[in-house]
């Protein structure tokens, strides 16, 4: 960086340092944490396949499998053990990271300008462009510290070392993808929660299209050459090791560094690009719910646009998987398991689920809001009218648990829509998806309420619900494999949502789910009686 | 006349920081109450105790004849607050947020909101991230003063004011007393206290130094004198309320307490006094005790 004293870089050192010791503590863990879980998975697999013949068996399995292969992607070569028992690392996990990255470099970036902190720095001897290059290299020198440390882990649990080595620099590549993607997404929007969702909304899509490329016959098809996350996909690890790949992200890379800080100069500190309209001299919002759609409503729509597109698109794909399974064996096989039909549920099944999930971060997201609210100040002006602190907070849950249903409603009915218009019978298929997805609803409303407990008892916790659902995340996808006890399992409330259609839904555990949920609401709203009002 | 806020024995503890240390306070109905002390004394989180957002860990608190903890809604339909800081939604329009606050508070008088808003000089179409500090708090003020409450509760409302600004201000401020509403405003103005206020009361470290009116403040301190006399005057410096007393060459200077004052000039006369200079306390001279004591 810059030399001199003056320029747009200088502090761009200190800037960085003072990032990394703010997150001296939540970047190591989450690396940590990360490493952590694809060793284990890894050393957890190893001996469920002792020979290539087992290994092929199995790779086949998935690969025959369109709702695997949509939800992780293929096994390249069937005989390698890293390939196979790191497939569900290998896309799933670079979206996980990438969304980690996301929010690490939004809070260096816009947060910090947004809360007016960043004015104070850049008015002394930091330069305009300083904070967002030390945004950048902290994304750069985070997602290297994380790939070294996975290739280090997989070598140590009995991996080869070339593909270690790739695996760690499929994610690291992701990771820097999406931080830098994220940098870019700060300069365009005003707020943080923009920039995250805008963010959150690009690996959504870069996970959409390689589940839609994946499907295709034999090599992927283009689409996943278009999406970061398919890149990490086809570098390969441990099935080829193409290092060439890694160009298409590094590519990426260059073209978006420039770009975010083109958009930096071309904008002040504390704006976005597009300057703010007047708004009305006199307001209609007419009370306390009145204010918390006003304040939610953005979010919501895009919630529900972003359900309903890529339900579509998802939705529509299940159809194809039959066609997958071509081979003889294979469709007598799954004749034995109820047939194709069975199958093409299985799919549809499989992405209620995760999008239950996702939609679970909506509810933690709409939740989260009461916090914001109260750490900005804006609590301190409703509070101090006649608005009791029970009614202020009730307004916030509530609309988030109504709109948690109706994203997931919508998103269920777009399933189902384009999995209708496929198949040919658009009224049943919604019918069928949405019931699906409204089952989906109590266990992202426990999460909703786990917030709303946060909220009431330990107020600067609430980010903590991230780390929550990413460990029941976790859980759902690797607790059965490592063998953990049922209990364990059952601590995520997503391990008690039916998986529909396909399964006979169990009255009990969803009621379960809604005393449980309410339950954690009463003891939030009981805290947050008791507590002060804190910055 | 009945106090509209009385607090006795207010303790609040921050985990190990003691904000508040046996407070006492008390604001008489109808009267403009300053509210005085260095940064980090405590008036911030008086206040907010006060308004209930804050549970104080011991003392007794009376406002409005409610008990703030528990009657905070019906507490707060009769009052207005202006948070020290004030922090507005980035989107909604100044406008909106004076409207959102009055029908929170239970119902807004477009005359007076129109009225305020004219003589406050603000847009109320901007959002509010492009408001500027001033403006920001502009919106706060006008949101309190345009509602029709008993008690307005200000936490420094004049610091980011410009001075016509803070005019329009003190003027609003007379006008709620005429009506016969009481305001209890903290600020670090001393001509604002001198201006506006009734009484005052000084807190520092979480106590109360110092309550009642300029009057009374101004009389516990102590007058600065100067005098030459023509012989040595030895019980001068034993006489009670005369401090700092140096006698060189016939030179005397001394700080008197207002009550020891004819007992000093008395003696001083007595000592054949040549000239004679005293200077009253200023405003100054009473905060900066205050303030600087440690
Ligand atoms: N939430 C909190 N947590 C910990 N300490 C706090 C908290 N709020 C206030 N304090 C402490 O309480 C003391 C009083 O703070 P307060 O904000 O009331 O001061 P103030 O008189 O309003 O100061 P100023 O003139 O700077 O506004 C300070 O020492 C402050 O650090
Ligand atoms: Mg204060």
């Amino acid at each position: 960086m810059s030399r001199t004293r003056s320029g747009p870089f200088v502090g761009t050192w200190t800037m960085l340092r003072f990032a990394l010791r703010r997150d001296r503590i939540i970047l190591p863990a989450w690396v940590i944490g990360l490493v952590a879980m694809v060793s284990f998975s890894v050393a957890a697999t190893k001996d469920l396949y002792p020979d290539a013949q087992s290994r092929i068996e199995a790779s086949d399995a998935i690969n025959a499998t369109a709702a695997l292969v949509a939800l992780y992607g293929k096994v390249y070569d069937p005989t390698s053990l890293g390939a196979l028992s790191l497939i569900k690392m290998t896309a799933f996990g670079a979206a996980l990271i990438s969304v980690v990255f996301v929010f690490l470099i939004v809070r260096h970036t816009r947060t910090e300008e947004e809360s007016g902190r960043l004015e104070l720095l850049v008015s002394g001897v930091v330069g305009r462009s300083a904070p967002l290059a030390a945004a950048l290299l902290y994304a750069l020198l985070g997602s290297a510290a994380l790939g070294l440390l996975t290739a280090a882990g997989l070598l140590a649990v009995g991996l080869p070392a070339a593909g270690s080595a790739a695996f760690g620099l499929a994610w690291a590549l992701s990771a820097l993808v999406f931080g830098v993607a994220a940098g870019v997404a700060a300069q365009l929007t005003v707020s943080h929660r923009g920039a995250i969702g805008l963010g959150l909304a690009a690996i959504a899509l870069a996970y959409t299209l390689r589940a839609v490329g994946d499907l295709a016959d034999g090599d992927p098809g283009w689409l996943s050459w278009l999406s970061p996350i398919g890149w990490s996909q086809q570098i390969r690890p441990f099935a080829g090791d193409r290092w060439w790949v890694s160009a298409l992200p590094l590519i990426a890379t260059a073209i978006l560094v420039p770009v975010a800080f083109a958009l930096r100069s071309r904008r002040d500190l504390g704006s976005g690009l597009i300057p703010d309209r007047l708004g009305p001299a006199t307001g209609r919002i007419d009370g306390l719910v009145g204010l918390t759609v006003r304040l939610q409503r953005a979010m919501l729509v895009a919630w529900l646009a972003a359900a309903v597109v890529m339900g579509f698109v998802l939705g529509s794909v299940a159809e194809n998987v039959s066609g997958l399974l071509d081979s003889p064996q294979m469709r007598q096989y799954l004749e034995l398991l109820g047939g194709k039909q069975m199958i093409v549920d299985a799919f549809l099944a499989a992405e209620v689920s995760i999008f239950g999930i996702i939609v679970g971060g909506y509810a933690i997201a709409s939740v989260a809001r009461l916090r914001a609210e109260e750490s900005s100040g804006h609590a301190d002006l409703v509070l101090s009218t006649a608005t009791t602190r029970m009614r202020w907070a009730l307004s916030d849950f509530g609309f988030a648990l109504l709109a948690t249903g109706l994203v997931l409603i919508a998103g269920g009915a777009a399933i189902g829509l384009g999995h209708g218009v496929s198949v040919g019978d658009p009224v049943g298929q919604v019918a069928r998806m949405t019931s699906a997805a409204v089952a989906h609803i109590p266990a992202a409303w426990v999460m909703a309420a786990l917030v709303l407990a946060l909220f009431g008892w330990l107020p600067r916790a609430v980010p903590g619900a991230w780390g929550l659902l990413a460990v029941f995340v976790v859980l759902g996808e690797f607790g059965s494999l490592w063998k953990l006890a049922d209990w364990v399992l059952g601590l995520s409330p997503f391990a008690h949502s039916p998986t529909l259609p396909g399964e006979q839904v169990a009255a009990g555990s969803l009621i379960g789910l809604l005393v449980v949920g309410a339950a954690i609401a009463a003891l939030g709203l009981v805290g947050w009686r008791r507590r002060d009002l804190a910055g | 006349m009945t106090d509209v806020i009385t607090l006795t024995g207010v303790v609040k503890r921050f985990g190990p920081v003691t904000a508040l240390d046996g407070l006492d306070l008390t604001v008489r109905q109808g009267e403009v109450h300053a509210f005085l002390g260095p940064n980090g004394a405590g008036k911030t989180t008086t206040l907010r105790v006060l308004l209930g957002l804050l549970h104080a860990q011991a003392g007794s608190m009376d406002v409005l004849g409610m008990d703030p903890w528990r009657q905070t809604a019906a507490l707060h339909r009769r009052l207005a607050y202006v948070p020290g800081d004030v922090s507005l939604w980035p989107n909604l329009s100044g406008g909106e947020v004076i409207d959102l606050l009055g029908r929170l508070r239970g119902g807004v008088d477009p005359r007076r909101r129109d009225e305020f808003i004219e003589r406050f000089d603000l847009d109320p179409r901007k959002k509010g991230r492009s408001y500027s500090k001033g403006n920001r708090q502009k919106v706060a003020l006008i949101a309190a003063l345009a509602s029709d409450v008993e008690l307005y509760v200000l936490d420094e409302p004049t610091s980011g004011l410009d001075p016509i600004m803070e005019s329009t201000f003190r003027e609003s401020v007379r006008e709620l007393r005429a009506d016969g509403r009481t305001v209890l405003l903290s600020s670090h103005i001393l001509s604002e206290a001198e201006a506006l206020c009734d009484r005052v009361s000084i807190i520092r470290d979480g106590r109360i130094v110092e309550s009642g009116t300029l009057a009374e403040l101004r009389h516990l301190t102590r007058t600065s004198v100067t005098a030459t006399i023509e012989r040595g005057a030895d019980g001068l410096a034993d006489l009670p309320g005369v401090h700092d007393l140096v006698m060189e060459d016939g030179r005397v200077t001394a700080q008197v307490e207002s009550d020891a004052m004819p007992g000093f000039v008395a003696a001083l006369a007595g000592s054949g006094v040549l000239t004679l200079e005293s200077h009253p306390p200023t405003l100054e001279d009473l905060f900066l005790q205050h303030y600087a004591r440690s």
